[in-house]
């Protein structure tokens, strides 16, 4: 059992030093999710209407971030070292799933500071329901973007990936117009598009009238494609051989 | 301690490696010497797990590096040409990472950390940013690093690329240390003459094959007497010509004829002599090792 959990232990950890080690990127993702909202927002005058698209889009920046160290850890050689370590390499992929999904969880969590500013008020006992259901949409996120990164070979690639695939998924998820009110095939294109039941989860922990889709639906689809881009990565990552730069 | 046996990789239609064999006994520093693409790099990642070769087997203290990886990964420490330390993270931090990947935790971790920092020099450094230390310092720390665990076998891929000759020599002085004192087996690859130098035994590798074994001595031996070193405008013609005249092998290769024969100083003063015009500076050596990398295979290693 140690040399599972030693392992992923110590990934997970490695993450948070990293992440602490370089406040600044806090101010990256937090702040251009806060400055579309801002502008959406008070553009149509409903910032409450965009208030979990945004939180979505800091979660989703974060685990972007996070998971493109995975291809600058193979470039500069700290993947090799892991690869051929006997560590299990489920135990590395989930430590470093878990790792980047607390960062987003905790970028996501400082979000939430901006929430009276949409007349959202939430409760202590309820902040826990939010918290719980932001660390959900960001573990899904980051493996999401462990799925994309782990192929890669640079981060160039990354980005075009994120603003041909991420970007738009996020646009047809409710974050700017709700399914109810989406016309012909994009409505159906929202019903398949995972984000669509993150967005819809946090809608709901949130208390934001008129949330579909259901509440548990939300948290089945959302915790569904979580755990299914978990044994992805890991099946992934378990492939035999071991590609490097050098 | 290592054996590899008809190793053979072929990267798509490119063969990488071409039915190599060798061993290598406990405790021998054995060097792979070739020039880049000559198939070290292959056979480094086939000994290293990781990746399975296309035919051919390799095994460490008799287990197999494609079927039991993870047997093998316990008892190997692997030191990459590229860096495989985390900049962000402290020296410390980045051997306890490497630690815990190995399942040491606690006490033993504490303590396998310190000595490893202790053999290498490294404790004053303990609490420094990897990005703040330099490049010899970091190759220790990559070297600590893949000690931790107490491998059997070291595994040291071009380690000394791009150290100054003084950084270089402190290497190989821990590393003959590690031999000694632990009786580490070290499998080396590089294409520093001196550091191949240094090696117990070592193999020759030119596109993929084995073209010589054995200690340098004995390698050195290949050559009777000495290696004359023609700088010449035209070095193919003037091979040409000395292989007429003299009839003796004359190999040219970058602008340089080679010659390989017995009481060096008489030929020099003849083929000075015969062809005056055409010499622009003269070299006497006794072989070394790329002397007889240019035998065998009539291409230079750098």
């Amino acid at each position: 059992m140690n040399s599972f959990l030693l392992p992923a232990a110590t990934l997970w950890q490695r993450e948070l030093v990293r992440f602490w080690r370089q406040k600044s990127r806090v101010m990256g993702v937090v702040a251009s999710p806060l400055v579309f909202w801002l502008f959406i927002g008070y553009g149509s005058n409903d910032l409450a209407k965009f208030y979990s698209g945004a939180l979505v889009l800091t979660v989703m920046f974060s685990a972007i971030f996070s998971t493109i160290t995975i291809i600058e850890d193979r470039r500069e050689g700290f993947l090799l070292s892991m690869l051929v370590s006997p560590a299990p390499r489920t135990s590395m992929v989930l430590g470093k799933i878990l790792g980047s999904a607390t960062l987003g969880w905790i970028q996501g969590t400082i979000f939430l500071i901006f929430a009276p500013l949409a007349g959202i008020h939430i409760a202590p006992a309820q902040l826990l329901v939010v918290a719980a259901a932001i660390f959900l949409v960001s573990f899904t996120l980051t493996g999401l973007g462990f799925v994309m990164a782990w192929k890669m070979e640079s981060t160039s690639g990354f980005h075009a990936l994120m603003n041909l695939l991420l970007f738009p998924l996020w646009i047809v998820s409710g974050a700017l117009f709700p399914m109810a009110t989406a016309h012909g095939w994009i409505k159906a294109v929202m019903y398949v598009n995972p984000l669509t039941y993150s967005i819809s989860l946090l809608n709901h922990a949130l208390l934001m009238p008129d949330a579909t889709p259901g509440a548990l639906t939300s948290l089945a689809v959302t915790a569904a494609f979580g755990v299914g881009l978990l044994l992805a990565s890991g099946i992934m990552a378990g492939r035999k051989s071991v590609r490097s730069s050098a | 301690m290592i054996e590899v046996s008809n190793l053979t990789h072929r990267y798509g239609d490119r063969v990488a490696l071409s039915n190599v064999c060798f061993q290598v006994k406990q405790g021998e520093i054995f060097g792979l010497l070739g020039p880049n693409g000559g198939g070290k790099s292959t056979l480094f990642r086939v000994l290293a797990t990781m990746m399975a070769p296309s035919e051919g087997s390799a095994s460490i203290a008799g287990h197999d590096v494609a079927r039991e990886a993870s047997a093998v990964r316990r008892i190997v420490g692997v030191v990459f040409q590229t860096q495989s330390l985390d900049k962000a993270l402290t020296l410390e931090e980045n051997l306890r990472a490497q630690g815990h990947l190995h399942g040491l935790s606690g006490a033993t971790l504490r303590e396998r950390m310190q000595s490893a920092m202790t053999r290498l020099g490294l404790t004053d450094r303990r609490k420094d940013l990897v990005e703040t230390l330099s490049g010899g310092l970091r190759r220790r720390v990559e070297i600590a690093k893949a000690l931790l665990h107490r491998p059997q076998v070291l595994l040291m891929d071009e380690a000394s690329t791009g150290l100054d000759p003084a950084a270089r020599r402190d290497l190989s002085r821990h590393v003959e240390e590690l031999r000694i004192q632990d009786g580490v087996t070290i499998l080396l690859t590089t294409h520093i003459l001196e550091e191949a130098g240094r090696c117990d035994r070592l193999i020759l590798l030119h596109q993929g094959r084995i073209v010589a074994e054995g200690s340098p001595d004995e390698l050195r031996a290949r050559i009777g007497g000495d290696v004359v070193v023609l700088q010449a405008a035209d070095a193919k013609s003037l091979a040409g010509q000395i292989e007429q005249r003299f009839g003796v092998p004359a190999v040219a290769l970058d602008g340089q004829v080679r010659v390989e024969i017995e009481n060096g100083h008489r030929f020099i003063a003849d083929v000075v002599e015969a062809f005056a015009g055409a010499i622009e500076s003269v070299d006497l050596h006794k072989p070394s090792l790329e002397d007889v990398f240019v035998k065998e295979t009539g291409a230079g290693i750098e």
